[in-house]
């Protein structure tokens, strides 16, 4: 390349141009070294630079590489800091060496992820010299995480889309049957998953169908395979027989070796799964979003096994004293019953059938005799009232008037004399007196 | 292969029968029903506990292979634990 056998003379030339731009220093440096080589030139001998001119020397040549302005690097971070300025310093180095990185403070804003000490990245940037220290260092302006660090990105990027689908969402939990007659069991045919879940439910509950769809459970192959699985054992819930509830399983491993449950078609798989899914996926701290999807999440392969299958011995006894209640309770209901009945029978009227009727009888006579004694006293009533109406009418009576020693004067047919008028003298009267009556004429009339 | 045990399980799952097995309990101590009721229940749940109790004898532990065959169809096989 032209640019880069730039000779010292060359640089000068080429600096000249420049020249309007640079600072004091570079004017000062290119002056300098203009002097130096023309002294050069004309003395033919060997010339001493300072350290800054061939410092920037350095640098200029560096700057002009076309393939050091824009590169990335591969390594793993070291002394990493950031002081109060906020620019990031560290080293990126590999088996075999070692490289300078500094990132600026507004570059560093735009990182996604906090850069820590052994982490493997690829950086991106330009290398020039750092004319201070006389170092050459990669200037950054990218950083990417590679190897585990990728893949906990995609992890993290995937579970957050996944969320945000509601993949996630308790509401589409399927409960998780408490005595299930078949299992379906997605993991590897060999190894300590399916050894484990095996030998857990023959233990606690040896009345269980296991039908074992075999997967790779790591390696390229695997999320198809696990994808695939699932899907056959929900067609064979409807083709076949019921199957209650699938166990996703796989033992611990690097993040790596547990990717393929990390694979959004896995994780879709799961959803759709109309048989409810346990994951059973690594140790109790390994999450994978197979976890987040499934019906529930076992922190191990044994604990999948346990919440899957209840325990004979726990359902039996459960059954037995389930009986007993039974018994015990119809035993009360037939003993309440007794016991009514038995008051009943104790009961008056059973007892003494005609008793009631006496009651009432006596209750009649009683009544009978109330309504007599009512009717005595009314007639009473009446009878001082009507002899206190007599006693006035006697008062009134003319006879008692006689009796007071008055007459009454009448014609013998009985018409009571009122007046002189109606008599004449010769008329026959009667004289009515008390005790007797007389019968006189009337010899003389006179009016007063 | 499955018997009548399996038929009768269909009819009930065993999880159906035990929750109904709690109901009956329940209602039968609550001592609200007649006792014409009580003892049709009663009967009921023994007949239960006998369901479940033969279902839990009869069950039989099963491991098998699940596989999709070239034709498409679904085949089970019986499944052997490699060493």
């Amino acid at each position: 390349m032209k640019k880069q056998n730039v000779t010292l003379t060359n640089f000068l030339h080429l600096k000249k141009a420049e020249e309007e731009q640079a600072g004091e220093g570079s004017k000062r440096a290119a002056a300098v070294i203009t002097k130096n080589n023309e002294e050069t030139k004309k003395r033919e001998a060997p010339h001493i630079y300072t350290i800054y001119e061939i410092t920037r020397y350095i640098r200029h040549k560096l700057d002009k590489d076309d393939l050091l302005r824009d590169v990335h690097v591969k390594g793993e971070i070291s002394n990493l800091s950031q002081p109060t300025s906020g620019h990031l310093y560290f080293t990126l180095k590999d088996e075999s060496s070692e490289l300078r990185c500094v990132m600026f403070r507004d570059k560093c804003a735009q990182l996604k992820f906090n850069l820590e000490d052994g982490m493997s990245v690829i950086v991106r940037g330009r290398i020039s010299v750092y004319e201070k220290k006389g170092t050459y260092q990669l200037y950054a302006k990218e950083i990417q995480e590679t190897g585990i660090g990728a893949l906990y990105l995609a992890f993290e990027q995937l579970k957050k889309k996944l969320k945000r689908e509601g993949l996630f969402d308790v509401a589409h939990k399927k409960p998780i049957p408490a005595f299930p007659r078949t299992v379906g069991i997605i993991t590897s045919p060999t190894g300590a998953v399916i050894r484990d879940l095996l030998n857990v439910t023959r233990r606690r509950y040896p009345h269980v169908h296991l039908l074992l769809a075999p997967v790779v459970v790591q390696g390229g192959q695997a999320p198809s395979e696990i994808v695939n699985a699932v899907q056959l054992l929900n067609r064979a819930n409807k083709e076949l027989e019921t199957i209650d509830v699938l166990v996703l399983g796989r033992g611990g491993g690097s993040i790596e070796e547990l990717w393929a449950f990390n694979e959004e078609a896995v994780a879709r798989a799961i959803f759709s799964s109309e048989i409810p899914v346990i994951s059973a996926v690594g140790h109790e701290t390994d999450f994978t979003i197979a976890d987040f999807v499934a019906d529930k999440r076992a922190a191990t392969p044994s604990e999948a096994a346990e919440l899957v299958v209840p325990d004979r011995r726990e359902i039996e006894r459960n059954l037995h004293s389930l009986e007993l209640r039974i018994r015990q309770n119809l035993f009360n209901v037939v003993e309440v019953h007794r016991q009514r009945l038995e008051s009943i029978e104790k009961s008056v009227l059973f007892r003494k059938p005609t008793e009631r009727i006496n009651q009432y009888r006596q209750t009649v006579d009683e009544l009978k005799r109330n309504i007599y004694a009512e009717i005595t006293h009314q007639v009473e009533l009446h009878r001082s009232s009507l002899q206190a109406y007599i006693g006035k009418l006697d008062a009134l009576s003319p006879l008692a008037i006689l009796k007071r020693g008055y007459s009454i004067c009448s014609r013998l047919d009985g018409t009571v004399i009122r007046t002189i008028d109606n008599i004449s003298v010769g008329d026959a009267l009667k004289v009515l007196l008390t005790d007797g009556e007389a019968i006189s004429e009337v010899k003389e009339k006179k009016r007063k | 292969m499955e018997g009548e045990g399996k038929e009768a399980a269909d009819e009930m799952s065993f999880e159906e029968a035990m929750k109904r097995l709690e109901t009956i309990a329940e209602m039968l101590g609550e001592g609200k029903l007649s006792l014409e009721d009580s003892l049709k229940i009663f009967e009921e749940g023994m007949g239960l506990c006998k369901f479940c109790n033969k279902a839990l004898d009869e069950a039989e532990y099963k491991v098998e292979k699940l596989m999709e065959k070239e034709s498409g169809e679904i085949g089970v096989e019986e499944f052997k634990e490699e060493e």
